[in-house]
């Protein structure tokens, strides 16, 4: 197979490779320096506190989550719709999925208060709890797309690689379901309160998955020396546009259904008008750079070429769905609960007043270490299994023609 | 045939070390065994023998109890160990390695959950303690993680 | 989760004979109002909590003194709190302050936790840490809390609070520690030896009395006939979560 100078990863810039894995080693190392801190001192060394319960670790940790269930949408297009061109990056789609998942769920569970307990996590359900589904679900996600990637890489497999990739794809849709659903399902907060919650991170998880896959397509490309055929770049280019419009159009509805429905607008006021840095993220973050910019990039003159373009607009969606879960996450806990509808309330518990949120370094070692994490193990994954993709280019003429 | 002999006897031999290794780096080294400070009363709620064997699912059947409906019953409560066994020079079960509870769990090298939530002495008798060790001198998590290395 | 208990209440004649003599004695020398209150609900200790009582409160502003905190530093001392007010610190109870926007007309008021019939805390708990004990307590039982703080996420009425830091200190009757979510429990070490919250007591102590606890399913009960006879709210009243504690006054 190897035609290509460099197409086996084992054997090209091997300093490069352990470069790499030290500098997400540190990381993560950083990550389990956070976590034996705070589990002998306390989260009393942290920003959180009793009004914003879930910081910082959280944004990181739902991201990756989300991004990961978005991710493996490049396999489901390729096995579930019978597309060549996404089913040769399917193995590298299903690889990103696991190792953003285990970052995520790392970061989740490093934050709890007792993280030893992880045992009674995972004994006890209770079956009501949205929080606990979503736990049999991240497992489950394990379990089913493991077994697709060995559909996907075991040729005596390779038969039912469509079956296990649509439930593959199915499990994917209900966990985005349950995790948009833990914040859909707080009914006592004006932020959150809201069905939009479910499709809103499903159709987000479609743009931050694809922005997170094209960013380590590429970077992989230019590992190898390769260059990405301009067909496959014009394809997925544009397939991120969709999922970015897509997405804006899913958060105006929810915004409007806040004003429309739920009568929450003072919230509305507090997120679009008054929120200070909450505000600010909206608009510059999540709208702007995670929106509007990379659009103007992907439908630019030129980006149909342009690998750099594709990959900044890439970058840009990925900051900006960081701004979306701090805003949602954070900014959804800082607007204060209103117990007495129509009245001022003070208290010594700080009723009635915004909350302020000032992360500290563990919050951010903790988060980082999530992205450390899933860096090192699609590093570690990239050069021991042969996931770069193999394109069939006669076959992909032949499905144009 | 030769081969599986060979791994028996490997097996054999892994399976001795390990009960060489079983006992905490205490009990190993040969130190004595633990000498705890009679309870109040003529006699424990059970037997001892029972007691060493079962404390910890008697403890365990009861907090459920307790705090899942409510039945309050003192014969296996926590609250009653600790009304007992509180040592004498502490006014507590945890406080100090010798203490009743750290005393065997420190020799065993079995680390304690109990103390970092519960109060490790009786009620109302904390604050007249006299020249008894002040409360939290000793962090009972911290003796019962350090399995007493570092005395 | 957790088998049923065998009920042996019969079975220890030694504790009927005294339950008997002592209900003579007590009943010939003590004022028979006094005795009402015991009487009626008194469990023993063997017997589990029965759904044929719903412990609540009813609580009147406008008894509620404007700055008077008795109800908090009550809480505080029978339950161990810090009595701080950072915002990592705990609080089970708190005086709140409200004041009409349209009207001006304001109010003071302690606000703890509902508990409420259908908790949203408890529905949300992964791990049923979080639970309501069949006469209507709602609590955390801190022996499988993982501390994910998503009870508190739930909770209309911001009635939780993380233990942030090491606890020392802590009263035998009410074990906390780091690392998990707490809550009022209503005292349910008091009113499972038949004492009201601590909290309702101070308020009674210092001739408040605004604060009134009680069986919601006995017809007879001083809380059940207030209920009856004026008109009270539920706080967040929207969400149909049928809370324990109600408010008059407002």
């Amino acid at each position: 197979m190897a035609i290509e100078s460099c197409f086996d990863q084992q054997r090209c810039k091997p300093g490069l490779f352990w470069a790499l894995l030290g500098l997400g080693g540190l990381v993560v190392l950083g990550m389990l320096y956070a976590f034996f801190t705070l589990e002998h001192h306390g989260h009393v060394l942290t920003g959180m506190d009793n009004q914003i319960v879930w910081g910082l670790p959280h944004v990181f940790a739902v991201f990756l989550i989300v991004a990961a269930s978005g991710v493996l949408n490049v396999a489901s297009i390729g096995s579930v719709f019978g597309k060549k061109v996404y089913k040769a990056r399917a193995p590298l789609s299903g690889m990103l999925a696991l190792a953003m998942l285990a970052g995520g769920l790392a970061v989740l569970v490093l934050d709890l208060g007792r993280p030893d307990r992880l045992i009674v996590a995972m004994t006890y359900y209770n079956f009501k709890s949205i929080f606990a589904w979503n736990m049999i679900f991240y497992n489950g996600f394990f379990a089913i797309v493991g077994l697709y990637l060995l559909t996907l890489m075991d040729r005596k497999l390779q038969g039912y690689s469509r079956a296990v990739g649509l439930v593959a794809f199915l499990w994917r849709l209900a966990l985005t379901t349950a995790t948009g659903s833990i914040f859909g399902f707080l009914v006592a907060r004006a932020g959150y309160n809201s069905a939009m919650m479910a499709p809103m991170f499903i159709i987000m998880s479609f743009a931050y998955g694809l922005a997170v896959f094209l960013v380590v397509q590429s970077a992989m490309y230019k590992w190898n020396g390769l260059k990405l055929d301009e067909a496959i770049l014009a394809r997925m280019k544009n397939l991120l546009g969709v999922f970015i419009a897509a997405s804006l159009y899913f958060t105006v509805v929810f915004h409007l259904t806040n004003l429309y429905f739920a009568k929450a607008w003072e919230f509305e006021r507090f997120i679009l008008l008054e929120g200070g840095s909450y505000t600010v993220l909206f608009w510059g973050g999540q709208i702007v750079i995670g929106g509007l910019l990379p659009l103007a990039l992907l439908y630019s003159p030129g980006a149909r070429q342009s690998v750099g373009t594709v990959m900044a607009a890439a970058l840009l969606v990925i900051i900006g769905g960081l701004a979306q879960m701090y805003v949602t996450i954070v900014g959804g806990q800082a607007f204060p609960l209103d117990l007495f509808p129509g009245h001022a309330e003070s208290s010594s518990f700080y009723d009635g007043v915004v909350h302020g949120y000032s992360p500290t370094v563990y919050e951010f070692l903790l988060g980082f270490g999530g992205i450390g994490i899933a860096f090192v193990l699609t590093v570690a994954a990239v050069r021991a299994f042969r996931f770069l993709p193999q394109d069939d280019f006669k076959a992909l003429e032949a499905e144009k023609a | 045939m030769a081969r599986l002999a060979h791994w028996l006897r490997l097996a054999v031999l892994l399976g001795v070390t390990a009960m060489f290794a079983f006992p905490s780096q205490e009990a190993a080294a040969g130190v004595n065994l633990p000498k705890l400070e009679r309870g109040k009363g003529d006699a424990c709620v059970e037997d001892t023998e029972t007691m060493r064997r079962h404390h910890m699912n008697m403890l365990k059947h009861q907090r459920d109890k307790t705090m899942r409906q409510g039945i309050r019953t003192t014969k296996h409560s926590l609250k009653g160990c600790v009304e007992c066994h509180a040592g004498s020079h502490t006014g507590s079960v945890a406080s100090a390695r010798e203490d009743f509870c750290m005393a065997c769990h420190v020799y065993a090298g079995v680390k304690l959950d109990c103390w970092n939530c519960h109060a490790t002495r009786p009620a109302d008798k904390a604050p007249t303690r006299v020249g008894a060790t002040p409360r939290g001198e000793t962090s009972p998590i911290l003796a019962s993680t350090l399995n007493g290395a570092s005395q | 989760m957790s088998e049923p208990v065998k009920q042996d209440v019969h079975t220890d004649p030694q504790r009927r004979e005294f339950l008997k003599t002592g209900a003579l004695v007590t009943g010939a020398a003590v004022a028979p109002g006094a005795l009402l209150y015991g009487v009626a609900h008194s469990r023993p200790p063997e017997q589990p909590a029965s759904a044929d009582v719903r412990w609540g409160m009813l609580i009147d502003t406008s008894k509620c003194g404007d700055g008077c905190s008795d109800c908090v530093t009550a809480c505080n001392e029978e339950n161990g709190l810090s009595g701080k007010t950072g915002p990592q610190d705990v609080q089970y109870i708190r005086k709140l302050d409200i004041k009409d926007l349209r009207t001006g007309r304001v109010h003071s008021l302690p606000m703890l936790c509902q508990h409420c019939e259908h908790p949203p805390c408890v529905d949300v708990c992964p791990t049923g840490a979080s639970m309501r004990r069949a006469d209507g307590i709602v609590r955390v039982d801190q022996h499988i809390c993982i501390g994910c703080r998503y009870c508190m996420m739930a909770c209309p009425y911001k009635a939780r609070s993380f233990q942030h830091e090491p606890v020392t200190n802590q009263k035998p009757d009410v074990p906390r520690g780091m690392g998990c979510v707490e809550s009022c429990t209503l005292c349910a070490h008091r009113v499972d030896r038949d004492q009201e919250p601590a909290c309702v007591e101070a308020c009674n102590a210092n001739g408040h009395r605004a604060m009134l606890f009680g069986d919601l399913k006995d017809p007879d009960s001083d809380l059940a006939r207030a209920l009856k006879a004026q008109p009270s709210i539920e706080v967040r009243a929207d969400l149909g979560l049928n809370t324990g504690v109600r408010y008059q006054g407002i």
